[in-house]
């Protein structure tokens, strides 16, 4: 990183940190948790013990990191290497992230960037200057996207309370800073649940591995009376209400499906999966000894804020998570994308030196698509 | 421990403390060790295991009418079939015995859960799974439900595709089964409990009518040879790997993972492994070696780390099954056969 973007981030992003105190806590039992930070100029310290807050704002202070996590899971000693800590358990987290939801918008909001030469290009698989297939993708973050991923959020904590008894005041979700969102679920039966039961709660909410078999299709002795009914609860009414739509329509479907054969029905629980299934990232919830961004800290890859999101659907990301100050600065862009952040419309830049608000600086810059001037 | 009246001390046998049984009874082991009137119990004992040795469940011929005098030679052939499967020191039978047994028990908790009529045999049932395996079974309309989280701790290690959470009843975090559902969920710990229980017990001091049956159980264990054959063909999923890294395209970080714990598994180097890499499109090859190194467990916290499982593989969109997986669990067992009984 160039020592101008280094000097302008690390200024922006202390002044956010020293002025927003009130928004970075400890999460609850701080002292069992594992800290972790990484600063723009070097790569992760973690295992850190942190108490409480104070002590917490000194290491922003001192430090002026990057990224900050903390881990989801609780130890007797978190600030031993990993096999010494004594994992006692861990809030149950979902990552719903755009990216994962492929959707036609996403290439309309992508660029590549030239690993070699810096070059950054528009729907080209090598890079137009030097030819050099290895080519980073850089992605704004949109509103469609974000759209789709609060759908995905409401079918999400839908499941987790009817399906799983997990009450609502138990479930925080969060911005998370850049394209995405982290779910987390606090003091419920899943806290003690190791990775591969975890898997399998991740699995269920994704809807993967169903047979048919469990919605009446029995391989051998296909009988239609046993098949799934709309108004029964969990997935055998969801998938019901998916493929039979209508009560007046399921005796009909029923025989087609029969007519179709058991395979035929395989293929279409692994199809019903795209759309009833929640979109998440398996490895994530699985994953008992991560460290996540801290909520109210700053997300290096965009400069915005993983912000607690208390109405959901109210949520504007480009408003209520950029916090960085309007001051301007100058900045030289090579951002073919547009952009939006405090209700203001930026780029596309064509390698141009402009003057603009420092948030939407840091964002690009953050991104890897301008410099400072 | 639990209480047990006499009909339930011979479904359940591992249940009883068997020196406190014998001594209450009037017995000591070496009574049954010398006392030729009392060999008939010790053949019992031995045709208890030769059954469990050849995957039959033994059966109990617990006659309604003689039951005071049958109930007690039930739970004496158990706790004699112990001290001889300790005697012979086989643990290849130990380890028939403990599943057969555990089946045996199985069929009776099922049994006894399923007469939730008689309300105190389902009491037993119900204390047997919460006292020994911390399940906490609650009875509603006609399943029996326990939580999603007990469900997921007991059924994790079931690989039938049935068993996965998202083919069961679930609703308000609880999951519905039927009592031949909840029985099975602990078969596997049932099991391991009654192995643990003869693994711990002492062994007995050798009584001159002992000596032929456990010669004889040392002949027995002779039949059950296991034989490993190898093949040095990779599994789908490594091959896959391999491929990707081939052709120049990306294998995400657990892919990447998946190969290295693999192939270091399998005896290769470090220096053998790295040029694998060598195609990807971020390859730097000392941040390769460094990776491998930590892998290994030479480098960092000395951790080897070891291949990830089957199941993890394909929540990470890694496992590319064919027939020949064959049931395995991990790719590391892949081409490795057990023949049983050959």
């Amino acid at each position: 990183m160039h020592e101008n973007d280094l000097k302008l981030l690390e200024e922006s992003f202390k002044k956010y940190y020293f002025d927003h105190f009130d928004l970075i806590h400890v999460p609850n039992r701080p002292s069992e948790r594992e800290f972790g930070f990484q600063r723009f100029d070097s790569g992760m310290t973690r295992h850190l013990a942190i108490k409480d807050d104070k002590e917490l704002h000194l290491m922003l202070m001192n430090n002026i990191p990057s990224d900050v996590y903390c881990s989801n899971a609780c130890y007797s000693f978190p600030n031993l290497p990993m096999r010494e800590k004594d994992w006692k358990e861990a809030d149950l987290i979902f990552d719903i992230d755009a990216k994962d939801l492929k959707l036609d918008c996403r290439k309309d909001h992508t660029c590549n960037k030239c690993q070699s030469c810096g070059e950054v290009s528009v729907n080209s698989p090598n890079c137009p200057k030097c030819q050099s297939s290895k080519l980073e993708q850089k992605s704004v973050t949109c509103k469609n996207c974000i759209d789709i991923a609060k759908q995905e959020i409401k079918k999400l904590t839908g499941l987790l309370a009817d399906d799983f008894n997990i009450e609502r005041k138990n479930i925080q979700v969060y911005f998370s800073g850049n394209e995405g969102f982290h779910v987390y679920v606090y003091d419920s039966q899943y806290q003690k649940l190791g990775s591969r039961e975890r898997s399998e709660l991740a699995d269920y909410l994704m809807f993967r591995g169903a047979i048919p078999e469990t919605f009446g299709f029995n391989r051998y002795k296909p009988d239609r009376s046993s098949f799934s009914d709309l108004n029964e609860e969990g997935w055998r009414g969801r998938l019901s209400k998916h493929i039979f739509s209508s009560k007046s329509k399921r005796s009909k479907i029923i025989s087609q499906i029969l007519t179709n054969g058991y395979s035929s029905f395989q293929n279409q629980l692994d199809e019903a999966k795209n759309e009833i299934g929640v979109v998440i990232d398996p490895n994530v919830t699985m994953d008992i000894h991560r460290i996540f961004r801290l909520p109210g800290s700053l997300n290096s890859k965009s400069g915005l804020v993983k912000q607690k999101c208390d109405n959901i659907e109210e949520f504007n990301p480009f408003t209520d998570a950029c916090f960085i100050d309007d001051s301007t600065t100058e900045v030289l862009a090579n951002c073919p994308l547009v952009f939006n952040l405090k209700n203001k419309k930026f780029g596309p830049y064509n390698k141009e030196k402009i003057t603009i608000p420092k948030f939407a600086a840091v964002y690009m810059i953050c991104k890897g698509l301008a410099t400072s001037a | 421990m639990i209480n047990l009246g006499q009909d339930e001390m011979a479904k359940y046998p591992f249940l009883a403390d068997s020196g406190q049984y014998l001594k209450d009874k009037g017995f000591t082991l070496e009574q049954f060790g010398t006392d030729p009137d009392l060999k008939l119990i010790v053949d019992k004992a031995y045709h208890r295991i030769e059954a469990a040795a050849e995957g039959k469940i033994y059966r109990s011929d617990i006659d309604e009418h003689a039951k005071d005098a049958m109930l007690p030679r039930e739970v004496f052939s158990f706790l004699l079939a112990v001290v001889l499967l300790k005697l012979s020191g086989m643990q290849t039978l130990i380890r028939r015995f403990s599943l057969a047994e555990s089946r045996r028990a199985e069929k009776f908790l099922e049994r006894d859960l399923s007469k939730f009529s008689e309300k105190n045999k389902e009491d037993l049932a119900i204390r047997i799974l919460e006292d020994l395996f911390s399940i906490q079974v609650k009875k509603q309309n006609n399943y029996f439900v326990i939580s999603v989280s007990d469900y997921l701790e007991h059924s994790i290690s079931f690989h039938e595709r049935e068993w996965k959470l998202v083919n069961r009843r679930v609703d308000a975090g609880l999951v519905f089964l039927t009592s031949h559902e909840t029985v099975r969920l602990v078969r596997k710990e049932l099991g391991s409990y009654i192995n643990s229980k003869i693994q711990n017990a002492n062994v007995p001091t050798m009584s001159d009518s002992f000596k032929e049956p456990v010669k004889r159980l040392e002949s027995l264990a002779k039949k059950f040879p296991t034989i490993v054959v190898s093949s040095t063909e990779y599994p789908p999923c490594i091959k896959h790997a391999i491929e990707v890294l081939e052709k120049g395209e990306n294998l995400p970080h657990s892919g990447r993972f998946m190969l290295g714990t693999y192939l270091l598994s399998k005896g290769q180097s470090v220096e053998q492994i790295a040029p694998l890499f060598k195609n990807a499109p971020d390859y730097n090859e000392k941040v390769t070696l460094y990776q491998l190194n930590h892998l290994a467990g030479s480098s960092g916290s000395g951790t080897k780390y070891i291949c990830p499982s089957c199941e993890k593989l394909k929540s990470q969109d890694l496992c590319f099954i064919i027939p020949e997986c064959d049931g395995i669990i991990n790719p590391l067992q892949f081409g490795k056969k057990k023949i049983v009984n050959a």
